[in-house]
């Protein structure tokens, strides 16, 4: 399935040839939801292994919630100023952009990736800046910002641990909030041992923390600008929000004189007071902690230094004109649909080839680009265990149904299974057809040998018995018992 | 509600029985134990035989155009009757958020789909059924179907933070020598998921045994649930492991062994 000879190509010219790590990205194109899924559940322990990861933080965010009496009451709130935000969004835009630029800070507006990236260097080459420290940005990731600048000659080090970690393995995130959550300890205890110096077969977590921090410690201390995510940006007081548990956002910041905030156009908020709701939500969603521990508030520049702010569009305003999909712009990244998607769990975030994984990823992804994401829709029961613990509410299970509907109306699903559906359909619009089908299928369940019947029924029969065939279906024993009403 | 009325004016309601076809066709005894049990709770059961299939499989599929005209012959089909009670979670949520976008002129639509019901929901909202009679000897696992669980919500679910409730679980409990035992994940979805199951098999089997090790830890000797479908792919999976365990729609269970 995979194909090496690809890979250079995959990881970007001049990139050291890509190590396949265990559980870790796979070279080569991707081959859709399915063919990447089995390939991860193939170990089975390590599909389990991360799957009680991950439940492990589902239950964490499960007892936080319980905290909350008013939980489900902030959910419908949070879902509602999302909304009105979204609703009213070139208005607050404007007005984030008055109060931001009063404050000090200068406002760029990006159209696409490209433009982020380009206004992103600019930035940087006009100060001559050389070494750039980051801390959690998924928008950073989905413009492919740090290849970017490393081809420009900018070292740009990740400061959140996780982000760090994969870094160091030439991987993205494989979770929006749990970057590194698909590598053991041991693993990292190697590839520390390796980049770091790390003593050999060590993996005590707080030892090699202790390494990371000291490592990081000198990225700080040498950075000539600092770049970070925003999670919040206020349009009446012009603030962003940023939240991390590491305080590497902080770090960033606090030294050098540059701070570039990187934002989607969604991330506002009307008024600070909203933070009141959706602060609450977001760490016990993401991590079952009532809070993050750092939840710093960017007002302007600080004295001597420059903030700028880059607000990217990159597909957002299209998908805001779009009926059901724009609530998946109320998204504000916790992770929790992720924690709690079965599917998700056992076939890991590099299942769903896109920056954002997991059920909203497999919402966001298919908008921007519906042929190369076709299978990410299906790539669910429908359980809707997402919809329920998202903090605003998204129907998200109800969004991946609407796509499925756009991908067969636009021709990206499976011809083969279009057909047989249809095929099927014709039979059920007739009860003769129906009956008259079931007795023949039933019979031919009966008759033919369990291994060809096995063979036949391809996928279900692999792991699967099929049911074994009554001689009556139930609309002939009625009418036998019953006789014609 | 109709049914009430019905009951105080001395009238048995008419329930006209809405059988999944693949229950139809592969588990009639399900549907037996369902016109038993509704008529063991004093109501007139009829089974229209112009019914099919609700149109599911294609509706989730993405496939609208195909399931639309199942949907309208559905909906002629049970048209008028007091009641139309399903043993599916799953085929009953379809009527009731589905048809809207599918038949959105039918004439029957909102009177079907307000007099449409999972069985356990009925007896549990509109018979009123508190107690069942019966005797099961047996330790029951209850698997919560995600559709009954979460689009009917026939229970408060592990995620919601609502005072908590379970109707399927409370008919259960009052069946005669039955002890419920509950898995360590109360409500994770078993990866049955139409074709899902087979479009994703890996996933799918991997859930599937999944759900089957957590009820057996809890000891369960009998898993049941409101949807075939989902039981289906777990009996599939324990049979070809030859697993010590007895997959029962919750129909049968209700039913109870001293029918």
């Amino acid at each position: 399935m995979s194909a090496p000879s690809d890979a250079a190509v995959a990881a970007g010219a001049g990139a050291p040839p890509p190590v396949h790590h265990p559980g870790g990205r796979q070279a080569g194109p991707y081959p859709g939801h399915p063919a990447a899924a089995a390939r991860f559940t193939a170990d089975v322990a390590r599909a389990h292994w991360h799957d009680e990861s991950l439940w492990f933080v589902r239950v964490k965010r499960d007892r936080a919630a319980a905290q909350l009496p008013a939980w489900e009451r902030l959910r419908e709130l949070a879902e509602q100023i999302k909304a009105h935000a979204l609703a009213n969004l070139a208005g607050y835009l404007e007005e984030f952009e008055r109060n931001a630029t009063a404050r000090g800070a200068t406002v760029h507006w990006a159209r696409d990736a490209a433009d982020h990236n380009r206004i992103v260097h600019e930035l940087l080459s006009a100060r001559g800046v050389t070494r750039v420290v980051k801390s959690k940005s998924m928008l950073t990731e989905e413009c492919g910002l740090n290849p970017y600048l490393e081809a420009r000659g900018v070292e740009v080090v990740d400061t959140d641990l996780g982000e760090r970690i994969v870094q160091f393995r030439g991987e993205p995130p494989s979770h929006i909030v749990l970057p590194a959550i698909h590598i053991k300890k041991e693993e990292i205890g190697a590839l520390f041992h390796e980049k770091l110096g790390t003593a050999a077969g060590a993996s005590d977590p707080k030892y090699l923390t202790e390494a990371a921090r000291g490592h990081l410690r000198e990225k700080f201390l040498a950075a000539q600008a600092g770049i970070t995510g925003v999670n919040f940006a206020v349009a009446d007081t012009g603030a962003v929000v940023v939240c991390t548990n590491e305080g590497n956002a902080d770090m960033g910041t606090a030294l050098p004189p540059l701070h570039i905030a990187c934002m989607g156009l969604e991330k506002l908020v009307p008024r600070a007071e909203d933070l009141g709701v959706f602060l609450r939500l977001l760490a016990r969603s993401a991590t079952g902690q009532p809070v993050t521990t750092y939840s710093t508030h960017f007002l302007g520049p600080k004295p001597g230094g420059e903030l700028h702010l880059v607000l990217v569009d990159n597909g957002r305003s299209a998908l805001l004109a779009r009926d059901p999909f724009r609530r998946a712009l109320s998204c504000i990244r916790c992770g929790a649909c992720m924690n709690t998607c079965p599917v998700f769990r056992r076939s890991g975030g590099y299942s769903y080839g896109t920056t954002v994984p997991g059920p909203i990823g497999s919402v966001l992804g298919p908008a921007q680009g519906p042929g190369a994401h076709a299978t990410l829709p299906f790539a669910s029961t429908l359980c809707g265990s997402c919809a329920d613990v998202c903090p605003v509410r998204i129907d998200l299970h109800h969004q991946l149904l609407a796509w499925r509907r756009e991908l067969v109306a636009g021709g990206h699903a499976p011809a083969g299974k279009t057909l047989a559906l249809r095929v099927t359909a014709w039979i059920f619009a007739s009860p003769w057809r129906f009956a008259a089908a079931g007795r023949l299928a039933r019979a031919a369940l009966r008759l033919l040998p369990r291994g060809l019947v096995a063979r036949l029924s391809g996928a279900w029969g692999r792991q699967r018995e099929l049911p074994a065939p009554p001689a009556e279906s139930f609309r002939d024993l009625y009418r036998r018992t019953h006789g014609r009403p | 509600m109709a049914a009430r009325q019905a009951h105080n004016r001395g009238v048995m309601p008419t329930v006209a029985l809405f059988v999944p076809c693949y229950v139809d066709q592969l588990y009639p005894q399900v549907a037996v134990a369902t016109l038993r049990l509704l008529e063991r709770h004093g109501c007139r059961v009829v089974f229209p035989p112009e019914q099919t299939c609700c149109g599911q499989p294609m509706a989730n599929a993405g496939q609208a155009a195909d399931a639309a005209p199942l949907a309208r012959a559905f909906l002629d089909t049970f048209a008028g009757y007091d009641h139309v009670v399903a043993p599916s979670g799953s085929c009953v949520a379809m009527v009731r958020h589905q048809y809207p976008g599918l038949a959105p002129d039918h004439p029957a639509l909102q009177q079907v789909r307000a007099s449409t019901y999972e069985l356990c929901e009925y007896l549990h909202d509109v018979l009123g059924v508190r107690r069942v009679e019966g005797r099961f000897a047996a330790k029951v696992g209850l698997h919560r179907s995600c559709h009954g669980q979460r689009e009917l919500r026939l229970a408060s679910g592990s995620e919601r933070q609502v005072p908590p409730f379970d109707k399927v679980k409370t008919l259960l409990s009052t069946l005669e020598g039955i002890t419920l035992v509950e898995p360590s994940r109360t409500d994770e979805c078993c990866g049955f998921g139409g074709t899902f199951a087979a479009t994703e098999e890996a996933v799918s089997c991997l859930m599937g045994k999944d759900r089957l090790d957590d009820h057996a830890r809890a000891g369960a000797e009998v898993i049941t649930g409101v949807d075939m479908s989902c039981l289906m792919h777990l009996d599939g999976l324990a049979r070809r492991e030859r697993r010590p365990v007895r997959i029962l729609h919750v129909a049968e269970v209700l039913l109870g062994e001293a029918a």
